[in-house]
């Protein structure tokens, strides 16, 4: 069967530099995918070729959705990556600050929704329907994120781990077949790292496929179905989380060079 | 509460305004007399007067200060603020509301036709306000000319009537769609930009639109102006000037409640959260699938739309139109009047626009000093509530819990 996402060869050149060297990567059907790599690997720039953030310089993006023809995602712009069906969260948070948890969470909906101007003018049965269906499906994921008490809240005011979360439910409200996860334990303590891997289980089994970039080890080994690993752009390993704990190039790349072998 | 150093600076804060108003408010020189008018009053009265402001503004600090840090330990509950009492129960808001709208119902029997003229300039600013709000507060796009739009919506009902012969009620939504259609224009070009860019291209955008109208003589008949523009009609009718006037201020009570009407329905629908999600963070709100281009351009239209449909209002105020009554000076009126009233709130941006359209009027009295207590208070208000006279309260929902 054809991978959910499939890339082939993809570089992505700034100027002079390669920050990633013809990488190949594939991501099944409700699989847990894990990127990992040293910081400057070109692990956050891969997320954003993907993404249509960058434009990248060769190579294939290509998106199977099940049961249906493979689509190929170079060159579209962000708002259209989403609508084919991948949603991101951000390395360093970035929510809508000054709006409420609910609201973030309804402009996840934008791209699945189609009111319009007039709709808006007239509130017209359609548009009104639309608007419940909003809330309804948004306050449903944030109870599922475990925030439903704080749905009036500014999302500034929101303490760290749930704004974390907040970004998890505004980007699971895009409706994605793949969601993308940039550093999602980061900052984390032990215990909301904890009620993370769960979340993230969970989603999985809800039928999503997820692709993550995680320092936190214990938190990757623990989660992935199937891991990559990136350094200086070029992917030096690939396998289940056994066969990369072993890899001798794996460990070479994160603790340096062996003395004795030297 | 107020210790030796603050004493010590305010007295430094005292001197330094004398000194600042010494040319001002000491000196006066007579030139007929050829004398000098040394004023030394005034300088004890700026001295005194500016060293309580400071103390007053140093107590309110500390005072402010300490409650923040008793509220942290836990000692006082936070209060609601007085704001959002106002607007929340409607025991305060209904009647407020009925006594300001009785009132504005009122006002042209109650007050002379000067003072009506007056308070239709001041509806104009609140559409126009209201319209520049939709871009600059609730989209965050800095547009510094929106002057232009006005202009284009004056001059489409000065030249489609000098040429056609259309009316006023032909002309008001042509000149609004002109005038998005213009804002569509400025959007493609600086879809790219963001801030302080924006904001110059906008400037430029603006001077240009001016200086077409003032050059271009074959088209707009330049700095002269077209004049004889009519008035609205009333079904035929003929008004005399008084009474046209009246007629004109009703318009524009309805023009208000339907702005407000529209703007607040736009606030609150997809729309409406994909210009805040683009005002609040430009690469997530992409991220999460809102096309860039399309909500960015309808917030250029749709803003300018307003102001297009208050220029052809403007132009059959005043019966003329000329490249003078569109200089930047108005595109920073208008823009005063968002940031003053609160970046994206309805009411906020309605008193802003009040507010500054009407002090100047009524500081005639003090008419040497009505610009530097004008200045005065846009100093004072940014200072105290950088906000705005009522900051943007977004929409809350109940949430009904299923147990």
């Amino acid at each position: 069967m054809e991978p959910l996402l499939n890339i082939t060869g993809l570089t992505m050149n700034f100027g002079g530099i390669r920050a990633l060297d013809n990488l190949d990567l594939r991501v099944r059907e409700g699989q847990i995918v894990a990127l990992i790599g040293p910081n400057g690997a070109g692990k956050t720039t891969f997320f954003n070729c993907l993404t249509g953030i960058y434009k990248p310089t060769s190579g294939d993006l290509l998106l199977t959705p099940p049961g249906k023809t493979t689509r190929r995602l170079n060159g579209l712009k962000p708002n259209k990556v989403t609508q084919q069906g991948l949603a991101r969260t951000f390395q360093n948070i970035r929510l809508f600050p000054n709006m409420t948890v609910l609201e973030n969470v309804m402009i996840g909906r934008h791209c699945r929704t189609r009111a319009k101007v007039l709709g808006a003018l007239f509130r017209n049965p359609g548009t009104v329907r639309e608007e419940q269906e909003i809330v309804a499906l948004s306050l449903m994921i944030l109870e599922n994120m475990g925030l439903a008490d704080m749905v009036n809240e500014f999302a500034k005011n929101l303490p760290y781990g749930a704004q974390r979360r907040l970004e998890i439910g505004r980007a699971l409200a895009t409706d994605p077949l793949l969601l993308l996860l940039d550093e999602p334990a980061a900052g984390m303590n032990p215990q909301e790292t904890g009620e993370l891997e769960e979340l993230i289980t969970t989603i999985r089994d809800d039928g999503l496929s997820i692709l993550l970039i995680e320092h936190d080890m214990k938190l990757v080994m623990n989660l992935s179905d199937y891991i990559f690993v990136l350094d200086y752009g070029k992917k030096i390993a690939e396998g289940t989380p056994e066969e990369i704990r072993n890899n001798p190039a794996v460990i070479k790349a994160y603790l340096g060079e062996d003395i004795e072998d030297a | 509460m107020i210790s030796l150093t603050d004493i010590k600076k305010g007295l430094l804060v005292s001197l330094w305004f004398v000194f600042l108003t010494f040319p001002l408010m000491v000196i006066k020189v007579n030139p007929i007399d050829k004398v000098i008018l040394w004023r030394w009053s005034n300088m004890y009265w700026v001295a005194g007067g500016s060293f309580l402001c400071y103390l007053a503004m140093q107590i309110y600090k500390t005072r402010k200060l300490s409650r923040q840090e008793r509220i942290k330990q836990g000692l006082i509950k936070e209060k609601p603020k007085m704001q959002f009492k106002l607007l929340s129960d409607p025991k305060i808001y209904l009647p407020t509301l009925a006594v300001a709208g009785l009132f504005f119902l009122a006002f042209p029997w109650l007050f002379s036709t000067y003072q009506t003229n007056i308070m239709i300039t001041a509806l104009m600013y609140v559409v126009l306000g209201l319209g520049l709000n939709i871009v600059v507060g609730v989209a965050g796009l800095l547009d510094l000319g929106y002057v232009a739009f006005y202009a284009v919506g004056a001059y489409s009902y000065a030249l489609l009537h000098l040429h056609f012969g259309l009316g006023f009620w032909e002309v008001l939504p042509i000149g609004g769609l002109l005038a998005a259609s213009f804002g569509i224009l400025l959007g493609f070009p600086v879809l790219r930009l963001r801030g302080d860019y924006l904001a110059i291209v906008t400037l430029g955008f603006g001077e240009i639109i001016r200086l077409i109208l003032e050059n271009w003589n074959e088209f707009s008949h330049g700095p002269s102006g077209i004049s004889n523009i009519p008035r609205p009609g009333f079904f035929g009718i003929h008004l005399g000037l008084e009474q046209s006037i009246t007629y004109l201020y009703y318009l524009m009570i309805l023009m208000v409640i339907f702005t407000i009407f529209v703007v607040n329905r736009l606030q609150n629908s997809r729309i409406g959260r994909a210009w805040f999600a683009l005002r609040e963070d430009e690469i997530a709100c992409q991220a999460m699938g809102i096309d860039k281009t399309r909500t960015k351009l309808t917030a250029f239209a749709l803003g300018a739309f307003w102001a297009g449909m208050v220029g052809v209002i403007f132009a059959a105020k005043t019966t003329f139109v000329n490249p003078a009554s569109f200089t930047f000076l108005e595109s920073a009126i208008i823009l005063c009047i968002v940031v003053l009233g609160g970046m994206g709130s309805i009411i906020g941006v309605i008193i802003a626009a009040l507010i500054l359209i009407l002090l100047p009027e009524y500081l005639r009295a003090f008419s040497d000093y009505r610009m530097l207590v004008f200045g005065a208070v846009l100093v004072i208000m940014m200072v105290f509530r950088p906000q705005g006279i009522i900051a943007n309260i977004r929409r809350t929902y109940t949430v009904q819990k299923n147990d």
